[in-house]
């Protein structure tokens, strides 16, 4: 494709851009007009970028998705299915754009979550302008920069000092509508010592195609904790680009478990950047993918001051000739001594045509550090089989059961119990007798 | 009225390989219903490739000879089946299986046998009941069950959930390949007390050991002394004890002695 098409299509995500109503906040106008002029400048990636070697994103070029007009009227009944048990705060956004008539927002001593504009309404001023726009760059990421300059809705969650949420909050995205484009915008800044989980689910109610292009930034102050769910459920058809930015200050702890389960083309780029001492970060993923699905996860952790802590474990279930792709970098900075870290990529694919690029990578430039990592792709184990048919399971049973179970590793691990059995179904029915 | 049980398990001549390498070189046995047997021999004799052959493990291959499991021949059944006809393998090395619990592995498992023997299967509450005598019987923690089969287990703690997947799928013949090692001396009682309450005079234990001190807690009727791939001499309790202080060589010599008198009468 030419460089003048890839241009036209960026345009063609920004068109309406310009009449979009001004904040009365005159830094997020300037922030809008920041990110245009950079959308205007930036060429889409492709093939040819070295991120983007493994992900061919001209299908999505060719595609015309014009960005999404509101559409409140969404009968409630259709989003039952997709309801938390556990949730407190919900935040409902129907094609990138805040519901508050379905959403059950908590405003309240210290705690604020949610749409953009009441956030600012509560006086949370304060916060957000010093952190929204400030951790996911996009000064040289296209789609990040599309996402940037349409900023008018956003999930806005923030937490006064030691203020901690017992029930989690959830975030969730519905497209409505096929043939469009959504930018969906969290923001969640966590003052010294507060905490709480953070569920980010983008869910669809049909199986057509449409592009969500969001983008998360995640403020950890000092000894906060963030329990983070990210589940990409998307219909089958959709394209969905992600990044999400996480910094990290003294002590901060972030859990992440993200699932990937949707889009014909998906991609995830996960930004986490210790820039406090002693930071702890354990970043879980799983993609099951089938059909001709394509799910790409880029991570990067960058150790910037010394005794960080990093525990990464990500996983594929890769299904009939669908390719999964994970390049996961870690920085170990001068001066971040002590760093401990682990990376692990593990992969299991069912069938012959199934593929899987995997790339770890650490660049470390401090000399008294612990990092481990390793990949692996294959079958299951033979052993496992052997063992589990000595005991009365049929070769299918006991392959199914361990695909349950690799997949289970990282599911168990989502801190929100309803969330997980329902992720079980999910890869009991995706997987049960799926092998080649 | 002495009662000499059906015969279970007979093997005759039976040779096998590991890649390519002959392992097993003509192992005869006859084990029937109410018996304990032990084999015992030397590293590298060939105890653990019989056990695998038995339970049907893909990468041991069966060259010769014949094996008939309560009448059938068993090299036309498939592992799986193997298990729901009966018999089963103690592993020496059990294997780890990370995001199974123990309770759902072993429910799975004894509903697929049960439902293999045209019994009822039982639903989760039912199998908890069921499952809590098992585990009493081996002293073990309920915590067990809810932890990944295997894993991050200790030697000894791998050694107990083998005998209490024994306890729960109630073979017709266990095999259990060094049941003992691992074990400190509390344990071993312990184990060896829950495989002597599972016997019955229809079923039989075959007890694969280096050492005697498992045959104090469960005592074979017939002890058999394996090398290079072959039985060379079986005896009863007493045999154990002998091994244990004289060592193994004596028994090699005299079946050499034996054999080379044959062939001179020959």
């Amino acid at each position: 494709m030419s460089q003048a098409a890839e241009q036209g299509y960026l345009e063609q995500l920004l068109r309406g851009q310009a009449s979009l109503p001004a904040s009365p906040r005159v830094w997020l106008n300037g922030l809008r007009a920041d990110a245009l002029e950079r959308a205007n400048a930036l060429a889409v990636p492709s093939t040819r970028d070295e991120d983007w070697r493994f992900t061919d994103l001209s299908p999505l070029y060719r595609t015309v998705l014009p960005p999404a007009a509101r559409r409140d009227a969404v009968e409630p009944g259709l989003l039952v299915d997709f309801a938390l048990t556990e949730a407190g705060p919900r935040l409902v956004f129907v094609d990138g754009h805040y519901v508050p008539a379905l959403s059950d927002p908590l405003i309240d001593a210290g705690v604020t979550v949610s749409g953009l504009a009441e956030a600012l309404e509560q006086g949370q001023d304060g916060a957000v302008p010093e952190h929204l726009g400030r951790y996911a760059d996009f000064h040289a990421d296209a789609f990040a920069a599309v996402n940037t300059a349409w900023l008018h809705d956003a999930a806005v969650i923030t937490l006064a000092r030691d203020r901690v949420l017992a029930r989690p909050v959830h975030v969730l995205f519905v497209s409505t509508q096929p043939g469009v484009s959504s930018t969906p915008r969290v923001l969640m800044v966590a003052q010294t010592g507060s905490g709480c989980t953070l569920v980010e689910d983008y869910v669809a109610l049909h199986e057509d195609a449409y592009l969500t292009n969001a983008v998360s930034e995640i403020a950890l102050g000092p000894s906060a904790r963030l329990r983070h769910v990210r589940l990409q459920r998307e219909s089958k058809a959709a394209y969905h680009i992600a990044a999400c930015a996480v910094r990290l200050q003294r002590d901060a702890q972030f859990e992440s478990v993200s699932v990937t389960l949707g889009g014909r083309i998906s991609r995830y780029s996960l930004n986490v950047t210790h820039a406090g001492e002693g930071g702890e970060c354990r970043i879980d993923g799983l993609a099951l993918i089938d059909g001709r699905q394509l799910a790409d996860t880029h991570s990067t952790l960058d150790h910037t001051r010394p005794d960080g802590r990093s525990r990464q474990l990500h996983k594929c279930i890769v299904g009939g000739a669908a390719h999964a792709v994970f390049n996961g970098k870690i920085f170990v900075r001068e001066g971040a001594q002590r760093t401990d870290s682990s990376q692990h990529s593990r992969n299991l694919l069912l069938t012959d045509k199934a593929h899987v690029d995997t790339k770890p990578q650490l660049e470390i430039f401090a000399d008294d550090v612990k990092c481990a990592h390793g990949a692996t792709v294959g079958q299951l184990d033979a052993d496992q089989v052997f063992y589990l048919k000595s005991r009365g399971l049929s070769e299918g049973a006991a392959r199914d059961l361990l695909t349950f179970a690799f997949a289970a590793e990282v599911v168990e691990r989502i801190p929100v119990p309803s969330l997980a059995r329902r992720l079980e179904q999910t890869v009991v029915h995706q997987t049960k007798g799926k092998q080649t | 009225m002495t009662h000499t049980g059906n015969t279970l398990l007979a093997v005759r001549g039976l040779t096998a390989s590991v890649a390519g390498v002959p392992i097993l070189k003509g192992l005869d046995l006859t084990i029937r219903a109410g018996e304990v047997h032990a084999i015992m021999g030397p590293n590298g004799s060939g105890k653990s490739t019989f056990a695998k052959v038995l339970a049907g493990h893909p990468a041991y291959e069966v060259t010769g000879g014949e094996v008939r499991f309560r009448g059938s021949n068993l090299f036309d059944l498939a592992p799986e089946e193997r298990a729901r006809a009966g018999l089963f393998l103690g592993f020496q090395y059990p294997i780890e299986v990370p995001g199974v619990t123990n309770a759902a592995f072993l429910r799975l498992a004894y509903n697929t046998v049960q439902g293999a023997r045209g019994k009822d299967e039982l639903d989760p509450l039912e199998f908890d009941d069921y499952i809590q005598s098992k585990l009493e019987l081996l002293a073990m923690d309920p915590a067990f069950l809810e932890r990944s089969v295997n894993e991050g287990f200790s030697g000894g703690e791998k050694k107990r959930n083998e005998v209490l997947q024994m306890a729960v799928l109630e073979p017709t013949l266990a095999i259990l390949d060094e049941a003992d090692s691992g074990l400190d001396i509390d344990a071993l009682r312990i184990v060896a007390n829950g495989v002597s309450k599972l016997r019955t005079p229809d079923n039989a234990v075959l007890l694969i050991t280096h050492y005697q001190r498992l045959l104090n807690y469960i005592v074979p009727d017939y002890v058999h002394v394996m090398e290079a791939g072959r039985i060379i001499k079986t005896g009863g309790k007493d045999l154990a004890l002998e091994l244990e202080s004289r060592g193994y060589d004596w028994v090699a010599e005299e079946f050499a002695a034996g054999r080379a008198t044959a062939a001179s009468v020959v």
